[in-house]
Order: C-alpha cells, then structure tokens, then sequence
C-alpha cells in the first residue's frame, strides 16, 4: 500500500470541528519540509488554512510561504474561468459574473456540477505536475461524498458533452490508490467517531477512492499509570495536610478532569479500531495545550505527524 | 424592573427557540436540555426538532427509525431518569427527504405534475443526497408545526450547514430562485421548444459543456417546478417572517475553542444585522472554573517547589509509598498547570463573547457525554441554575 506521503492528492476532512485544517496544514508542512512542492488548497473558503500559515487573504492563485507549501483558496468561478480558457477557448475577457450565475443556477440543480468544479480543478493540478503534492483541506463530513462522487454522478447524469468527456481522466485520478487518498480526521468523542466510521464505509461503498487514514486528533495522554492513578485517587480523597486548601482544588480538578476525558477516549479510539478495516492505518494526534493556531502550532502538528508516519 | 436574563426565563417566554452554532459543539443535546428544562419547569406542551442527532441521543429521546412523526416522551420514562414534568415534553426528527416529498405534494397544481417532480432524477439527487436541502426544508418544517398551535414551544437544533448561517437565508434564497428573471429566462424558450433555447449565447456554451439531453432534463425540472411558484413564495415569506417574529429567539451554541468561538461570534454579528434576537450564547463543554484561577498556577508552583513535603505527608497519612506519591503530584502538577493555561484561554475567549450578548452562559464538560436522558437533565439542571 501506499504511504500516506507518498501521494500526490490527499482530501482531508471529517467531522465540523474536529481540526481539519490544523492537520491539512500539518500535512503540507510535513510534506513541504521535505523538500516537495507543495500546494494546499482550502475549499470552504474561510480562511482558517491561510491562517494556519499566517497569511492574509489568499484567492484561487498560490501563494508561497517560504519554506512551506503554496497554499490557495478554492473559487468556483474563478476555475470555471480557468476551464473555460482551457478547454473550450473561449475568450474569457474580464467579467463572467452572468455567466457564473447562470452556471450556478444549473448547478442548483444539477448535482456534481458545482462540485466537479472544485474537485476537477484539483485533478488538474495532479495532471499539470506543477506539484509534487496537492493537501486538499476539504468539506466536511456531509459533503465529501459529493465531491468525490461528483465525476461518477456528472458521468451517470450527463450523456454527452465536453464535462462528460472529462471525467474519464478525472476518475482515473481519484481511483488510484497510489496516486489520492482521503485522510478521514476525527477527535476522541462519540459523534466524531461514529462520523468517522460511517464516513469510511460510505467512501468505499459509493466510490472507489481509497481511504489512506484516519487522524484521531486531540488525544489525551495517559496522565496515570494503572498504579499511580489509585494512589491519585486517594490522595485526591483525602487530600492530606495542606494539599486541601483551596487553592489546590484547580489541580485536583485538572487531573480527575483529563484522566476522565482520557479513559472515555480511549473507549472512542476502541471502537474506532474495531470498526475501521485493518488496511486503513488509524494515527494519533496529541492535544495542544498551548498555541492552537498559527504557524506554530503547524508546525507542532507538522512535527507529530512526521513522528506517527515514519 | 424585569427579570434578569435567563434560560429559565427564555423557555417561559418564548415560542421558538432556535439553537444555531458551529459543527460539533453539541447543538442537539443543549436543544434537547433545554427542551427538558421547560419540560421540567413549565405546564406547557414542549416539542423539540432535532435534524441530525446522534444515535445514542435518538435512542434516548424514543426517535430510532420514526421518520418525521413527533413522539412523546412519556411521564413514567421521564420520571424513571429522575425529572419531575411539570409539562409534556414530546420529540421530533427532520426525515429531510419525506418533507420535501410532502412540500411538493401539498404545493403542486395537479397530482401529474408532483409525480413529475418527484420522478425527476434532479429532484432526487437533490432532496436526498445534498445537504444544502437540509436548511429550507428544516425551516419549512418549524413553521409547519408552529402553525399546528399544538405547542407552547419548540425548540430547533438547527442544521449541520458549510456555512452556519445558510438556514437563515434559505426562505429568501428560495423566493428568489423562484422569482428570479434567470429561471423566467431559461423557462420561455422552453415552453417553445429546446431549439429557442439553443441559440442563446449561454446555451451554446452550456450545451457544448453539459450536452442538449442533460439541458432539456434540467429545464423540464425547472418548468415543472415553477408550476409551484405562487405556493412555494408565500410560504417562504411566511417563514421568513416567523424567524424574525418577537416569539422566536436564537441560541447560539459554541465551545470554547478559538474556531467555534469566532464562528459564533459572526453569528452573533449577523444575527444582530438582520435584527433577529438573540437570547443566550451557551458556551459548551468548558473547563471546571477552578482552572482558570490564577491561584491554580501559583498553587501548583508551590506544589512542584516543596513536592518531597507534599508527597512524605501524603504518604504518612495515606501509608503510600513515598515515591509513588511524588510521582503523582508532580504529575497532577503539570497537568493543572497545563490546564490552567486553556482554561484561562476559555474565560478570556467568555469575557470577549461576553461583551456582545446579553447572557452567556456556561456549561461545563461532563465526566462522560450526555447520550442518555439523564444526562439531558443533569444538563436542563446546568442551564436552568441562575448564572
């Protein structure tokens, strides 16, 4: 099986909330560091992967960050404007403001249509070779198997035409294992997990990219041994001597705190494993205490990936 | 002088209450508490509508596989998990497809065109298969039962939308889709045939990008679904009005983490824009208080400076071993101070959301996770303490 590095197309998404960008982030830093050129693309278009990079307000042209990958921020007009120079010759001159929004109006209808817009300018980037590696900090949960599925769905809606004609190279793209993978993230709760699961079934079962890994981000590290956390609770009991001053409540309450959210993840991750197919690797990601945004924590997260992935 | 703000107040007081937030913040189970709590509190008929709960929430609330029929939950289970009704607290799921089916049943001229629409592959893809479908139809669904007038209140847990806000905007999106001189446009030539429609500049390019089948496909659904126009308008305005309605009022649920937080803060902004009103921000799972005390920080300094005290003690009380003892206090040590540093991230992050609503209210993390009617009411209990 392919590593998780070696591709040149990952999807990463999960769950609203669970870090996906941090580890799209982490990932193109990972991969940027060493040596690759790397292009990490937002979809959403909040602004959170650029942020990540501490960068301002990014559009669809990359931009570098030095020692980093270009990042870029998905438009649908604007790769609907690059297609149409592209394919179809057609003088694009200044405004496609009408004619975007009559393509939206359809694609309101139509399924795929939207979505093959975004993932077929991803697919692109694959066959250009500008990149040694595209990180897609893609949509969520709900949304990801539209836009994966969107060249099977443009393929079975539209009989004829130049999108028909495309999604054939498209589809070959995203089908092989070798070449895309969807890293699937998900934090230590229920509904995350349980996302998570159902999400990869879903993939396998209605399209055929493969699923690469599963990120369990924000875990917990085991405060206490077996041994240690009796004595803790005991001493947490009686709290003997000065330790049952108040001002010690905050650290009693800290540790009983993490130890509680500890062992109801690892009840998650459990069943994670349980549920996931043995071929899709499951990677753990620490919680950051301190900095959770900018390039620091990217970093941080860039660091602990390389470890996990080594 | 009127009553301070609060939840209690606001499940007395209102009609509506729509939870809106970020992805995974626990919407569905602060709008299920809060329907407890008016359960609990209140003489009323309380309803909640939850769009997408998770399985063990279903289970607890009676929904697995009810599709769209409200259920109640009957006294004797309340009052097995502990909670005294004082009303009647019954549940509903958003069965989005079903709904949808029913718009079109009730909105369409004659039976043939419904069976059109319904048949139509577009409509299918789009109904079962795209979330966006979730918002005007969760909407649609509210005023429906709002209008029932079996209810003194319900309580929403709004859709998991791209964008947050979309649901708010989904009437109005709707009433201008069907207004719009873009479908007037693509209809007429329609209604002359496909070939008027081939010489327009935008369907050359369409027709070279999508092909004529796939174009006559989609103007058929567009022309049969404007068949709907008159119906499918005024109900949106409808909605449109009962969110700004003064009986309905917005919770904004968010954790307090740096994304959800600023999420919840452009919700705030916008809700404020279009003057809707906004009752509470809940801030989910937050830290125990105890953390964020700069004490915390000091006391672990203090702990971490004189730990071989602190462990011979421990362990001449307790008749631990010594080194045990140590090791767990300097680990609880680090641990608090770890904490204190997020926790006190949290209560910054509070006093900021603080400054723009009008009551904000904190609801720590529980040990475990609230997947079971007692759990709804431990949390009811939260949200009903006076802040």
């Amino acid at each position: 099986m392919t590593g998780l590095l070696d591709r040149r197309l990952l999807f990463v998404t999960g769950k609203g909330g669970v870090g996906k960008t941090t580890i799209a982030a982490g990932l193109a830093a990972l991969l940027a560091s060493q040596g690759r050129r790397v292009l990490a693309c937002e979809v959403d278009a909040k602004g959170d992967l650029a942020a990540a990079f501490e960068l301002g307000t990014v559009g669809f042209d990359p931009v570098e960050v030095p020692g980093g990958p270009w990042v870029m921020s998905m438009d649908t007009e604007a790769s609907l404007r690059e297609y149409l120079r592209l394919h179809l010759h057609v003088p694009v001159v200044g405004r496609i403001g009408p004619l975007a929004a009559a393509f939206d109006f359809v694609a309101a209808a139509a399924p795929g249509v939207r979505e093959i817009l975004t993932v077929g300018k991803l697919c692109y980037e694959v066959r250009a070779d500008r990149y040694d590696a595209i990180v897609v900090d893609a949509v969520a949960t709900g949304h990801i198997l539209g836009h994966l599925a969107a060249p099977q769905a443009i393929n079975d809606l539209v009989k004829v035409g130049l999108i028909r004609s495309q999604t054939d190279w498209m589809l070959e793209i995203l089908t092989d294992p070798t070449t895309t993978g969807v890293v699937v993230v998900a934090t230590p709760e229920e509904m995350p997990v349980t996302e998570a699961i159902e999400l990869v079934g879903a993939i396998r079962d209605e399209t055929r990219v493969d699923v690469a890994s599963v990120v369990v981000n924000r875990t917990l590290p085991e405060l206490f041994g077996v041994r240690d956390e009796v004595a803790f609770g005991a001493i947490a009991a009686a709290r003997p001597g000065a330790l049952c001053e108040r001002r010690f409540d905050g650290i009693f309450d800290a540790a009983r705190h993490a130890t509680a959210r500890r062992r109801l993840a690892a009840e998650h991750v459990a069943r994670l494993r349980a549920s996931v197919p043995d071929a899709v690797p499951i990677v753990l990601q620490p919680y950051l205490f301190t900095r959770t945004e900018g390039r620091r924590a990217t970093h941080q997260v860039a660091t602990s990936l390389a470890g996990e992935l080594a | 002088m009127t009553a301070p703000a609060s939840i209690r107040r606001l499940v007395e007081t209102e009609e509506i209450l729509l939870c809106c937030g970020p992805g995974g913040v626990g919407k569905t189970t602060i709008a299920a508490s809060t329907a407890m709590l008016a359960a609990t509190t209140t003489p009323g008929r309380v309803l909640v509508l939850t769009i997408d709960p998770a399985r063990r929430l279903a289970d607890a609330l009676g929904l697995e596989g009810i599709g769209n029929e409200v259920v109640r939950i009957d006294d004797a289970t309340l009052v097995a998990a502990g909670a005294s009704p004082r009303g009647e607290l019954h549940c509903a799921m958003l069965d989005t497809k079903r709904s949808w089916d029913d718009l079109i049943e009730r909105h369409a001229p004659d039976a043939a065109t419904a069976q059109r629409i319904l048949a139509n592959p577009l409509y299918q893809n789009i109904t079962g298969r795209f979330v966006q479908s979730h918002d005007y139809i969760a909407m649609e669904r509210l005023h429906e039962l709002h209008g029932t007038g079996e209810w003194d209140l319900i309580v929403v847990d709004t859709p998991p939308t791209r964008n947050a806000l979309d649901f708010l905007d989904a009437p109005a999106r709707m009433e201008e889709f069907f207004s719009s001189r873009l479908l007037r446009w693509l209809i007429a030539p329609a209604r002359g045939g496909i070939l008027g429609l081939a010489a327009r500049p935008f369907t050359q390019i369409a027709d070279r990008i999508l092909g004529t089948q796939f174009l006559e496909d989609i103007t058929e659904f567009f022309l049969s679904l404007h068949s709907m126009y008159g119906g499918f308008v005024e109900r949106a305005r409808a909605v449109a009005r009962l969110l700004s309605d003064e009986r309905t009022s917005f919770v904004v649920v968010a954790t307090p983490e740096p994304s959800p937080l600023r999420e919840a803060e452009f919700f705030l902004t916008e809700l404020g824009r279009r003057q809707y009103e906004v009752g509470a921000v809940v801030l989910n799972r937050a830290l125990p208080a105890s953390l964020a005390e700069p004490a915390t920080e000091a006391a672990a300094d203090a702990l971490a400076g004189d730990m071989a005290a602190f462990a011979k003690a421990s362990a001449t009380e307790l008749g631990l071993d010594e080194a045990t003892c140590e090791r767990v206090l300097r680990t609880a040590a680090s641990s608090g101070r770890a904490w204190s540093v997020v926790a006190r991230r949290e209560a910054a992050a509070r006093e900021r959301v603080a400054r723009d609503a009008r009551l904000v209210v904190t609801v720590p993390s529980l040990d475990g996770e609230v997947g079971d009617l007692e759990g709804i009411l431990t949390l009811a209990g939260v949200l009903g303490s006076p802040a």
